[in-house]
């Protein structure tokens, strides 16, 4: 098997947040990371990233960069075509609907999605919940989280906080409403990679 | 028990969960840029310019170094109307050593405690113990020591202290690299010299191991203190920072004046044109093609004030022990 050599190139919007600790998470799970902060360097032609990651930070922060670089239009595109994971800001980025304010978002995800719901910063919290992710139990590191409200029909939920998904899936879209770049262990992070590896693997069957 | 094969930095340097909280909301600060506003109106362009942070203020820095008096914590009702104004962290400064200031700042909610020395100390032996508090906490620096003294003390941010409110980047530019340089000596260092070198530094020898080990901080590294144009947010982050803390570059007009963004369009679109240039600049800090557009379209500067014209006993720096 060629798979377990292939190492995908996986790209980290790196506009604004903790885009190095997902970088440093993506290459302990066996990726090769690269910072993304235009639109040239998601290259959506043949040699592309494999797949990216929509980091921890602030929405806001990244929607105007967004909007004014044309990086919207290419983002929305990469998710179409390619496996996207959003971690807590990501989440707001990717979702369908956001509240607490309203705001623009990539509508890849068929979720809603409410802006700091948990509270500010001293409500911050470091949480063990269950998982449908093998392993047992998964630690939690949620920073001004946002709350999953409601999810659609094609989305799977692989983790929960008082009853609201924290992360789930929806296709090649994975989306964590915590920080797992910010835990040791890399379980999120690998089984995103892997999602990237199946996604490469079935493109390259299709082309042949 | 979950696997746990991750070595990063970012999750192994400290294990106590409240300490790995704040260190945690500092991270999601990176890359972006944290803006002094002393009103609601301010705190909204800061927003809509893509600011990461705002520091809620009564009077920026430069206001305070022209009026002179003694500078204390914001009122809790203009921190309480700003936090409502927008979505983003809000932080606050407390004076140093000024442990009951902090315990109200805890307690209105603001996301981050800024220990500084742009406000008159009320502790000139002891500064808070950050430890005690749930609210994370960031402190300025001049050198290493002071760094990893913050630290010790419970710090999740460092910030190199520059010279507030003067509009002029020598001194953080001087700050950061003082501590890059200091970091670096360590590294090359036995297991033997470490125990002298962290006598020498005045600073926790398992700290200064623990720079030895990565060439970096264990909390992240930020900067402050007369950053006022898009080129001096960009010299700082490709000096090492890892965001930028902006003062009175944004909002200040002449020396203690600030713009009227409440009344005048004009003087408001000036104000907007400063902050989404420093924005932009922090983010494409090494692309000089973006930097020339976005310092093209910035539409004046704060005047400023030669930090070598300053007496040094005007200086706000050397406040911090």
């Amino acid at each position: 098997m060629i798979e377990a050599e292939f190492r995908p190139h996986i790209g980290v919007l790196a506009i604004q947040g903790d885009y190095a600790a997902h970088a440093a998470a993506l290459a302990e799970a066996g990726a090769i990371p690269s910072l993304v902060k235009t639109p040239e360097e998601l290259r959506l032609d043949g040699q592309s990233l494999d797949g990216l990651i929509l980091p921890g930070g602030e929405s806001t922060t990244m929607l105007k960069f967004l909007e004014r670089h044309g990086l919207f239009e290419a983002l929305k595109e990469f998710c179409g075509m390619k496996p996207v994971f959003g971690t807590c800001a990501g989440v707001i980025l990717l979702a369908r609907e956001v509240r607490n304010p309203v705001q623009r978002s990539l509508g890849a995800l068929d979720a809603v999605v409410d802006r700091n719901a948990y509270g500010r910063q001293v409500d911050s919290a470091i949480l063990h919940a269950e998982t449908t992710l093998p392993g047992g139990p998964l630690e939690m590191v949620f920073i001004r989280a946002p709350r999953i409200a409601r999810i659609g029909p094609d989305v799977e939920p692989l983790a929960f906080r008082e009853g609201a998904p924290t992360l789930v899936r929806q296709g090649s879209l994975m989306a964590a409403t915590f920080h797992p770049e910010l835990s040791l262990d890399r379980r999120v992070h690998r089984l995103f990679v892997e999602m990237v590896k199946t996604a490469k693997t079935a493109k390259a069957a299709r082309a042949r | 028990m979950p696997e746990q094969t991750g070595n990063s930095e970012f999750a192994g340097a400290f294990t106590g969960t409240s300490l790995r909280l704040k260190v945690g909301l500092a991270e999601m600060l990176k890359g972006g840029v944290i803006m002094d506003v002393m009103n609601v109106e301010q705190a909204r362009i800061a927003e809509e310019a893509g600011a990461a942070s705002v520091m809620a203020l009564e009077r920026v820095p430069a206001m305070i170094r022209a009026e002179g008096g003694v500078a204390r914590m914001a009122k809790p009702g203009l921190i309480k109307q700003i936090i409502q104004a927008v979505s983003i962290p809000v932080m606050a400064k407390a004076r140093i050593g000024h442990f009951a200031e902090a315990q109200i700042l805890q307690e209105i909610g603001v996301d981050f405690i800024d220990e500084s020395e742009v406000l008159t100390p009320a502790d000139e032996t002891h500064h808070i113990d950050k430890h005690a508090f749930t609210t994370p906490f960031v402190c300025g620096a001049r050198n290493l020591g002071e760094a990893l003294r913050r630290i010790a003390e419970g710090a999740a941010m460092i910030r190199t202290k520059g010279e507030a409110g003067t509009g002029d980047v020598v001194h953080a530019v001087q700050h950061m690299r003082q501590i890059v340089k200091e970091m670096k000596a360590l590294t090359v260092l036995s297991e033997q010299e470490l125990y002298h070198a962290a006598k020498e530094l005045q600073a926790p020898y398992e700290l200064v191991r623990m720079v030895a080990q990565t060439g970096k901080l264990p909390v992240p590294n930020f900067s402050a203190g007369g950053i006022a144009t898009p080129a001096d947010a960009a010299l700082m982050m490709q000096l090492g920072a890892e965001a930028i803390f902006v003062g009175s570059g944004i909002f200040m007009k002449e020396r203690a004046t600030p713009l009227d963004v409440e009344h005048d369009p004009k003087e408001r679109e000036e104000a907007v044109s400063r902050a989404k240039a420093i924005v932009i600049a922090t983010t494409h800090y090494n692309d000089p093609k973006i930097l020339t557009e976005v310092s093209e379209q910035v539409t004046g500067t704060m005047k400023g004030l030669a930090a070598a014209a300053i007496d040094e006993s005007q200086l706000l720096q050397t406040r911090g022990w």
